[in-house]
């Protein structure tokens, strides 16, 4: 999110005190001071994760600081998972695999590392998940496994969720 | 305490060595293999049935039956080594429950009967007043049923999450650090004696859901039965997807694991961090369990082998000498 607050000092530790009281994980600050800007207001840009429900009350608790939010930009989904799927991929076609996880809307293959030996030989995947809640991920993952039966394909799942 | 030790193979034979290197204060007063069997109530000589079985092959006389023995020998309890079936646990099954019948404790290392009826056998036992131990059937010589009624004897179990078949962990391993294929691994394997003539039941998972269903009936009283556990074996892995888990710094192992709430029992080879406490190499076991009170704990040892699968059975054995048994 981009925030602008009042150019004194201590301000920046203002902003980020609600931020980490809502429970959010702050990734990365840009902190950029426009040497020729006659505005007493800096802009700073802080990259955060952050359960959604949370987002609209730390708005509030900034606003109450003197800090206001210009703008955010969301990544919708959060979950991510990857899986390493192994058998005739390819010829039991692939983006229909990915398209029926696509077509839920809840999540989507952001990713798809392939290896094929050989012409015959089985193939090896590592396909990345994405979702929005918890819920839609194992939404997916029952999909994935549903199709793995009707494809004869091995999923091989991580042993814990990995957000 | 006297034993009637029945199966004199590599883990009756690691018991037997145990026993006479040193004093337990337990006495084998009879013996019985496939083919021979030997009784004497003043104790049985060690070393000398253990050099007679080497050089002939039998520990005792044709005639002399196990079934005889569990019958009408002079013992405190009954202790069962012979082969695992996993059709219908016998004859050890039949052993157990004529011993436990009679009153006599019994402990085991076979899957069999453990997996199959281990709820009628806790009944029979509880009616008898005896103790049915089987610590030796699950991840070898980690103490993990003493851990589970014991040290831990106040918490839930949530989940059980585990490495417990090690022809399947070395497999893996070896597969994972010399990017060896499934064949050329399980090749290995069984030159080194790691892996079964047929290693079926090891590869497809089967040994590995027969520990669960006994681990889940344990702790929960299930009732399962191995067609409730959802089973992969790791047979269809290629070292691929060894490599391509290994770019993200994980690796794959075949893990057993049994939820209570929703109610899960599965067996399947998973994707791990390296660094997760159930990533152990080579034919190591390694078990987690997840409690209310203790929280994560996970054990690690090795899953078998003569003498690390008599250190479990005599575990059991001096328990019971311990707590029931009032010696002379
Ligand atoms: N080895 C391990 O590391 C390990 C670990 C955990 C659990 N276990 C379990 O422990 C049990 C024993 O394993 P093991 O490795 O010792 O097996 P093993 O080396 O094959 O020995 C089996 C023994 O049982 C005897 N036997 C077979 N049928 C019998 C019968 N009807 N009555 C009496 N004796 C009979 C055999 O007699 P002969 O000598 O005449 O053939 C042999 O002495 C198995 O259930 C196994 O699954 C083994």
């Amino acid at each position: 999110m981009k925030l602008e607050m009042k150019d004194t000092p201590g301000q920046l530790v203002t902003a980020l005190k609600p931020i980490s009281e809502a429970g959010g994980n702050i990734i990365a600050i840009v902190h950029q001071r426009d040497a020729t800007s006659t505005s007493d207001t800096i802009d700073v840009q802080v990259v955060l994760e952050l359960a959604e429900k949370r987002l609209g009350p730390l708005i509030e608790d900034l606003k109450q600081h003197g800090v206001r939010v210009q703008r955010i930009g969301k990544e919708r989904l959060i979950h991510r998972r990857d899986f390493i799927i192994i058998g005739h991929i390819v010829h039991t076609d692939l983006s229909d695999t990915v398209d029926q996880i696509d077509r839920t809307g809840f999540s989507e293959v952001s990713e798809i590392q392939m290896v094929m030996p050989g012409i015959h030989e089985p193939s090896t995947a590592r396909i990345t998940i994405k979702a929005t809640h918890a819920d839609d991920m194992q939404r997916a993952v029952e999909i994935l496994r549903r199709i793995a039966v009707h494809k004869d394909i091995l999923v091989i799942e991580p042993v814990e969720e990995v957000l | 305490m006297k034993i009637a030790l029945l199966g004199f193979g590599s883990v009756g034979q690691g018991i037997a060595r145990v026993l006479a290197e040193r004093d337990l204060g337990i006495t084998i007063t009879a013996l019985a293999d496939s083919k021979s069997g030997i009784i004497d109530p003043n104790g049985i000589s060690l070393e000398s049935v253990l050099a007679r079985k080497e050089q002939t092959g039998s520990c005792g006389k044709t005639g002399i039956t196990a079934e005889e023995i569990v019958r009408t020998a002079d013992y405190d309890a009954l202790v069962e080594v012979t082969p695992t079936n996993v059709q219908d646990g016998e004859p050890a099954l039949s052993h157990i429950r004529t011993a436990l019948a009679r009153g006599k404790h019994a402990v085991t290392s076979n899957k069999g009967p453990i997996a199959i009826a281990l709820p009628q056998l806790r009944a029979l036992a509880q009616g008898r007043g005896v103790q049915l131990r089987y610590e030796a059937t699950v991840c070898g010589a980690i103490p993990i049923f003493h851990t589970l009624e014991h040290g831990l004897g106040g918490n839930r179990f949530l989940a059980i999450r585990g490495v417990m078949n090690g022809t399947c962990n070395y497999i893996l391993s070896r597969m994972a650090a010399e990017g060896l294929t499934y064949d050329q691994a399980l090749m290995e394997a069984r030159q080194l004696g790691y892996a079964e003539a047929d290693p079926t039941y090891d590869v497809r998972g089967i040994d590995t859901a027969i520990k669960l269903v006994i681990l889940a009936n344990s702790i929960w009283g299930l009732g399962a039965r191995l067609p409730d556990v959802d089973v992969t074996g790791i047979d269809r892995v290629t070292p691929e997807a060894l490599s391509l888990a290994e770019k993200q710094d994980c690796t794959v192992r075949l893990i057993g694991e049994a939820i209570q709430e929703p109610s899960l029992l599965r067996v399947s080879p998973r994707i791990l961090s390296k660094d997760h406490p159930l990533v152990v190499y080579g034919t190591l076991n390694a078990i987690t369990l997840e409690t209310d009170l203790a929280g994560e704990l996970t054990f690690i040892g090795k899953g078998a082998g003569s003498r690390e699968t008599a250190s479990a059975v005599i575990g059991d054995l001096i328990f019971i000498r311990d707590c029931y048994v009032k010696g002379p």
